[in-house]
């Protein structure tokens, strides 16, 4: 959106050094990206930006952030997460985890629920579904497995290009390394992030688009028995990637969950 | 000049349409394509080809394993090792080999190779190699942390042969509280490792810098040369001068007592859709992480059908006329292994006998023909070359053992 100022910036956590991009001013909100990655700039963050004091980290291991060799668990990233979020001395953010980066955030939530505002989780891998599996990166070919995302491939289109460029395989590749690295076995999920969940008793918002090829829904009708205070939103003709295929939608439903309102804690 | 037959044991006898109509032949190609009652006289077949192999006097017999494939019905090669260690009396058996990074206890390979080893009277050779890509995936092992299982297994399987237990191992990714097996291997230090790849150079080095043999897979001349350079100046940096004691060969061989039929069988070696892993799915067979980082972008392009494989691909016709496959009567067969062995100078070398559908008549008649008129030509001409394996040469087991070492410049001086 034109007009919306990022600042781009590497900060170190824990010894690595994080990109983190920033816009807005307002309530904090921190974004979790997909697995597959982020591009530097997308309509949602944009959208988000016009209210909030938005925080796109790059996870570590992913898009512009360098890999730590020793990282053996999604875990690790929300703890490093809590740890930048207490470098800038930000306090009840909010969380939005977009597909893997749901998992993150329902993590981060985990560890510290009274230093949460909302949660708000989109389409979130981490918990194993009931039905279904979750699509499995490592047999399906790159772009096969980016368009899986999208129910409408127009969306696709306009954010990657009908042919995605070389690089972004490339990047497509260094991420699913990373995925692989941290979430290989069990795949995805988590096996006792459910258990760990009944502590978050934090405004809690799960949506799901209704035609997600990636996670399936009752993996998201978990989310929401595991977490105290959370209630289910289905978006309608939308695939996996919620904010890359319906950024208005997605940014107002999160904008008039988390309130505009803001007043920093003392 | 050490001498092997080998064969992939191909699972031939499923519907090659149903293959090309999958679009692949591996990994997720459904085993409802395997016959058990074609598995179960195959099996068979291949022990056969062994033991007539050891009768007409080859030296070593070669074995490896996949899975989830028709290309290679040996889902252990352990297995296979130990029937040939209670059946067979002389022959080497050469394991090209146990795939390190899918074993979650290593301890346990161990054990099974030390009990190969007595068993066979210290006949084991015990190559380990890294799996391929789709070898990960079917046994659910991570491909991302492949090389440095391969290493850390490796490790951990030779403390157990060398060192008296109990010990205890605490890997980055294998930890074993107690390391203490009984079974431990006839041959000391330990049964001779060979490490065979084809690509990687990272393995190429690796090997090198154990001084372990390193075993070309069926490479072009040239790609073999380039091998071995690479392989000679770490030589040379880890104090030692590479010779054919370090180098093996493998390549696709068929001889029969008829020219024709020898290349008509020969067309067998192709028979899994052009390649002899199969109509291979690009995602599948380098999965992310698996790879050298400097490939990263040649496979991406070759994964999406923007390149081709940076493995290559040869007609049958170019592969003949590149000496990768060599088929013909004793007469043909042997001129132009003589012509390999003079250009690359390994004192290791398996000949890839049978492949496909070759019949078990065609197959035992190339097997006799190798043994009793191929090898003892070979043998003769590796004596006047100096190809010495290295049990003629007595080479050490690994660099550790190593008597000659000398500083770097040294080695290169000579």
């Amino acid at each position: 959106m034109a007009g919306t100022n990022w600042t781009d910036s590497t900060m170190e956590v824990a010894g690595i050094k994080l990109h983190v991009a920033r816009a807005g001013r307002g309530r904090p909100v921190m974004v979790l990206h997909h697995e597959t990655g982020t591009l530097d700039r997308l309509p949602f963050y944009d959208e988000l930006a016009q209210s909030h004091d938005v925080l796109v980290p790059h996870h570590p291991g992913y898009s512009r952030s360098t890999r730590p060799d020793w990282m053996r668990s999604t875990r690790d990233i929300a703890v490093i997460y809590r740890g930048l979020l207490s470098d800038l001395g930000l306090r009840n953010t909010a969380l939005v985890g977009l597909g893997f980066g749901g998992w993150i955030a329902a993590e981060m939530a985990s560890m510290a629920p009274a230093d949460l505002s909302h949660l708000v989780l989109v389409g979130a891998m981490g918990i194993k579904p009931t039905e279904g599996d979750i699509l499995d990166l490592a047999v399906t070919g790159y772009i096969d497995y980016a368009r899986a995302g999208f129910h409408d491939q127009k969306a696709f289109d306009r954010i990657y290009g009908a042919e995605p460029s070389t690089d972004q395989l490339e990047m497509w590749d260094i991420c699913r390394e990373m995925s692989f690295r941290i979430a290989w076995k069990p795949y995805m999920y988590s096996q006792t992030l459910p258990h760990l969940l009944g502590a978050v008793h934090r405004p809690s918002l799960v949506v799901w688009g209704d035609q997600d090829k990636v996670v399936p829904m009752s993996a998201g009708k978990r989310y929401v028995e595991a977490l105290p205070q959370a209630k289910l939103h289905v978006v309608k003709s939308c695939g996996h990637c919620v904010d890359m295929e319906q950024p208005d939608i997605l940014a107002k439903l999160v904008t008039e969950f988390i309130g505009r309102e803001y007043s920093p804690c003392t | 000049m050490h001498l092997m037959y080998f064969t992939e044991q191909p699972m031939s006898a499923y519907s090659e349409q149903a293959g090309r109509d999958f679009g692949a032949t591996a990994l997720m190609f459904s085993n409802k394509n395997f016959d058990p009652v074609a598995g179960s006289r195959l099996y068979n077949n291949y022990i056969e080809q062994y033991m007539l192999a050891e009768e007409v006097g080859v030296d070593g017999i070669m074995l490896n394993e996949h899975h989830n494939a028709p290309f290679c019905m040996q889902a252990k090669a352990n297995i296979f090792a130990a029937i040939l260690a209670g059946m067979t009396k002389r022959v080497k058996i050469v394991m090209l080999g146990n795939p390190l990074p899918l074993a979650e206890n290593p301890i346990r390979l161990a054990e099974e190779l030390a009990m190969i080893d007595m068993i066979s009277k210290g006949r084991l050779v015990s190559g380990f190699v890294r799996g391929g890509g789709q070898e990960q995936l079917a046994t659910g092992v991570n491909p991302a942390f492949n090389r440095e299982r391969f290493e850390e297994a490796h490790e951990l399987i030779v403390k157990a042969w060398t060192e008296t237990g109990p010990f205890r191992f605490e890997g980055t990714h294998y930890q074993h509280r107690i390391v203490n097996p009984w079974a431990v291997p006839l041959q000391k230090p330990y049964p001779r490792v060979w490490i065979p790849g084809v690509i990687s150079k990272e393995t190429i080095v690796w090997a090198a810098q154990q001084r372990y043999p390193y075993i070309a897979l069926n490479t072009s001349i040239e790609q073999t040369k380039k091998i071995w350079e690479l392989y000679d100046s770490v030589a040379l940096q880890a104090g030692y001068v590479g010779g054919p004691e370090n180098r093996g060969y493998l390549i696709q061989v068929h001889i029969s007592d008829n020219e024709e039929k020898a290349i008509e069988n020969a067309k067998q070696f192709r028979w899994m859709q052009g390649e002899f892993t199969g109509l291979a799915h690009p995602v599948w067979s380098t999965p992310s992480g698996y790879g050298s980082p400097s490939n990263r972008r040649a496979f991406v392009e070759f994964a999406s059908g923007r390149a081709r494989n940076p493995r290559g691909e040869t007609s049958f016709e170019q592969q003949m006329a590149d000496l990768r496959i060599i088929a013909g009567t004793p007469k043909t067969v042997i001129a132009k292994l003589k012509r390999i062995l003079e250009e690359t100078r390994p004192g290791i070398l398996a000949l890839w006998g049978n492949d496909g559908r070759v019949s078990q008549e065609d197959s035992l008649t190339c097997v006799r023909l190798m043994g009793t008129e191929v090898f003892p030509a070979l043998r003769e001409i590796a004596k006047s070359l100096d190809l010495k394996s290295p049990f003629e040469a007595d080479a050490p087991v690994h660099l550790r053992y190593s008597t000659d070492l000398k500083p770097a410049k040294a080695a290169a001086a000579e």
